[in-house]
């Protein structure tokens, strides 16, 4: 049995301002040296998914940049591998992505060539760790034309900004909510499917010549009655960073916490991501490190505190960095103080300078001087 | 522009005795260094940020490691479809076959290999030396001159040139007089290892020498002196001003990895302009929690510190357990130091695990009853896979060989210069 996957990387998010002013959601940089789209691509790969292809369309130099030829995540294949799938121009004309269903309808050709049974949809904004093969399993035991991954959620997510699924005891899916003012339970749909790949294109060709855009909305919920789409339940950790900044900040502080840690860096294989040749970071004999996570090419000389430190960062003598992500190539220079902050790549803040965030992270876009 | 028409080979064959137990089951070339680094990185790091692509690796002693570490040579960017990086180990011929006997016999053995590509010039290096140069330097020299050879040298403090190969040099730096190990040196001026040689010239000296029953077939020993004493090329030294170690003794490789936590060391890992490339395992940033202190070291990627951490290299996905205090030590990949262990002057090799409450470089200083020649200093080393009881109490100058398991352990205080190795051998 083969597998296509398919990662969705197009999306512009709305809520994480500057932050995808330059770089597609997906290419977010998270805890340290990675990606968002690392964990979703290096899921696919370690659970034995040999050609994935990335949808993309917003803004996506800073994602094709990292993803290459794919070789991180050894895609870099004679057959299969890593497919950018990008909008094109064509006699036809040229057309935007409009939606999901549109974006894997414009891009038939890759499900018709190959020579895959099934098609795994995920999305690049999700940051977990699962093994697919126990979703494959699931969806051949219940004989489901669909699988969608579901999962409840607590308090701490925004009920009202997913989709919310009815699930009857054998996890038949028969209604689903989309984005609900008052939602009705609380189990969500995590916007990854399995699904067979001559049934879905069938789908695309019956429904996205008339309309159709979205694979949710426009294609599954319409056929909830006639398809039996059933609901995998994920109880392992699961963000979807593009939801907001806060969620952003909240799953790159949720890597300090040990059980996190272990579920997201060594459970179901490891995350793949670019590899960068820096150094081993150090500390000098003034640095004071706390409860924090620091990357290689890191030179820290000050203290730093429940922070997530990128690669290359310089904390210098005497600066204070607490409850923040510092990315990339970014200096805190001498006296410095950051509080609460998210500070993009490469910036630079001046000696004595202060950031103190507080509830509302303050966030600085790439390159900023302070 | 960098040199076209250059091959390098490098001299990774050697075992490197005088570091004991970590050189006892993989070559010195791929003992880890700095953090996350294999001594022969330096090396291929230079060839390729000077330009060479075509590179050869002589192997021989325990090759296993040093040729995984190397692969085909994807982070040094030497998966090539022309030169790249090749693993030469001795073969066998039709008509003879041997080990590689010396240096020079090493590259004769090689000869073809070097013919493939018909260079104009051969640069021979050893795999065992840490150090940043751009071999275009020495190259442009070479060539400047007019030379047969060229030979980078620094100067040494009289009382360490014993160890080294000693140039006397004329005015111009045409070297007049060479001296293998003396015992008394005329001169500062050492070798570093570090050949230029117009190709040509040198294959045939090489099969001269390879002719010749006396000859030990080695560039210090016998190639560099038959060159200047039978007048048969020209050959200069090229001084070399930055930094360079040959770390060949348990003293200095610990001492060179410790020099690379201090503020600023001179050989300097973080300059974006001379990148060192290796091969690593994938691994999530370092991870210091709340009960952490770490002072002038190294943390590598993977690695998780609850304990303390003072002047020492850690290595990737090192666990640094409560309590645990560790001072002027390097500790390799993925070992394990468990709660409460206290760690002073120690190598630790890869996938150890140091029990509860351990104590480590405990007493005073006595000689080693395994091997002072080896063995002769403070620094207590501890072999891979090896296994330290609880509460057991090492002093200085201990070994513990590679694979020890608890039940080596005849008792648990190990008095300064003992040793334990595995039962199994």
């Amino acid at each position: 049995m083969k597998v296509l996957g398919l990662i969705l990387a197009g999306g512009k998010s709305d809520h994480l301002g500057v932050l995808t002013s330059k770089r597609a959601s997906a290419a977010m940089p998270i805890f340290g040296k990675y990606r968002a789209i690392d964990f979703t691509l290096s899921n696919m790969v370690n659970s034995g998914i040999v050609k994935v292809g990335v949808l993309t369309q917003y803004n996506p130099r800073s994602l094709m940049d990292h993803l290459g030829s794919g070789k991180e995540w050894d895609l870099d294949r004679k057959n299969g591998g890593l497919f950018i799938l990008q909008p094109y121009v064509s006699p036809e004309g040229s057309y935007w992505y409009k939606g999901t269903a549109d974006a894997i309808y414009q891009n038939m050709t890759l499900l018709r060539r190959g020579e895959e049974d099934f098609v795994l949809i995920g999305s690049g904004d999700h940051i977990y760790k699962i093994d697919f093969g126990d979703v494959f399993r699931f969806h051949f035991h219940k004989g489901a034309d669909v699988t969608l991954i579901v999962k409840d959620l607590d308090e701490s997510y925004d009920l009202t900004r997913y989709g919310i699924v009815q699930m009857d005891e054998t996890g038949r899916i028969h209604n689903i909510e989309e984005k609900p003012k008052n939602p009705q339970g609380e189990t969500a749909f995590l916007g990854i499917y399995f699904i067979n790949k001559y049934l879905l294109m069938d789908l695309l060709y019956s429904f996205v010549p008339t309309g159709a855009t979205d694979l949710l909305l426009d294609v599954i919920m319409p056929n909830l009655r006639k398809l039996k789409v059933y609901g995998y339940k994920f109880d392992g950790y699961w963000r979807n960073i593009k939801k907001s900044v806060y969620e952003y900040y909240r799953t790159n502080m949720d890597i300090l916490n040990e059980g996190v840690r272990k579920e997201l860096f060594y459970k179901n294989g490891k995350v793949y991501t670019k590899l960068k040749d820096l150094p081993p970071p150090k500390f000098t004999g003034t640095a004071v490190v706390e409860n924090s996570l620091i990357s290689d090419g890191t030179i820290i000389t000050g203290r730093v505190k429940n922070s997530v430190v990128f690669r290359g960062v310089k904390i210098r003598a005497g600066a204070i960095v607490e409850n923040s992500i510092v990315m990339e190539g970014t200096v805190i220079e001498e006296g410095a103080v950051v509080y609460n902050a998210i500070l993009d790549k490469e910036s630079i803040v001046r000696e004595e300078k202060k950031i103190i965030g507080d509830k509302e992270i303050l966030v600085f876009e790439k390159r900023a001087v302070i | 522009m960098f040199h076209q028409n250059v091959v390098a080979l490098i001299l990774a064959g050697g075992q490197g005795t005088r570091l004991g137990v970590l050189t006892e089951r993989i070559a010195k070339p791929a003992v880890p260094f700095g953090g996350k680094f294999r001594i022969i990185d330096f090396t291929m790091s230079n060839c390729v940020n000077s330009g060479i692509y075509t590179i050869g690796v002589l192997t021989q002693y325990r090759p296993h490691i040093l040729s995984k570490h190397i692969g085909i040579g994807k982070p040094w960017d030497l998966d090539r479809k022309d030169g790249g990086v090749v693993i030469l180990p001795p073969y066998q011929g039709s008509k003879e076959s041997d080990w590689y006997k010396g240096t020079a016999n090493a590259v004769y053995q090689n000869i073809e290999f070097v013919d493939m590509y018909d260079p104009e010039y051969v640069v021979i290096l050893s795999g065992d030396h840490v150090y940043a140069m751009d071999y275009n330097d020495i190259l442009d020299y070479h060539i400047s001159k007019d030379a047969d050879g060229t030979i980078a040298c620094m100067e040494v403090p009289l009382e360490e040139a014993r160890r080294f190969g000693i140039m006397i040099t004329d005015i111009d730096n045409e070297i007049v007089e060479f001296q293998e190990k003396p015992k008394e040196p005329k001169g500062n001026l050492a070798s570093l290892g570090i050949y230029v040689f117009n190709w040509k010239f040198l294959k045939k000296i090489l099969i001269e020498d390879e002719k010749d029953p006396n000859s030990s077939h080695d560039f210090g020993k016998d190639i560099i002196p038959k060159i200047i004493y039978n007048d048969l090329g020209k050959l200069y030294a090229f001084r070399f001003e930055g930094y360079w170690k040959d770390v060949g003794t348990i003293k200095s490789y610990w001492e060179s990895n410790l020099e690379l936590t201090r503020p600023l060391p001179p050989l300097n890992l973080y300059d974006p302009n001379w990148k060192f490339y290796t091969q690593t395992e994938e691994m999530p940033p370092a991870f210091v929690a709340k009960s952490a202190i770490v002072e002038n070291s190294l943390v590598s990627e993977g690695s998780e510190i609850e304990g303390q951490v003072f002047d020492s290299v850690i290595f990737q996905g090192v666990k640094v357990e409560r309590g645990v205090v560790i001072k002027n030590s390097v500790i390799m990949t993925k070992t394990v130091i468990k709660e409460g262990s206290k760690i002073e002057n120690a190598v630790i090799a890869e996938n150890v695990v140091i029990g509860k409450g351990a104590v480590i470089g405990e007493g005073e200083y006595k000689e080693s009853l395994l091997d002072p020649r080896i063995y002769n200093s403070e620094i207590t080393v501890i072999g891979m896979n090896a296994r330290i009881p609880d509460e057991a109490v090492l002093g200085k100058n201990v070994v513990i060989g590679h694979d020890v398991k608890e039940k080596d352990f005849e008792k648990l205080n190990i008095e300064s210069g003992e040793f334990v190795l595995s039962n199994r051998e």
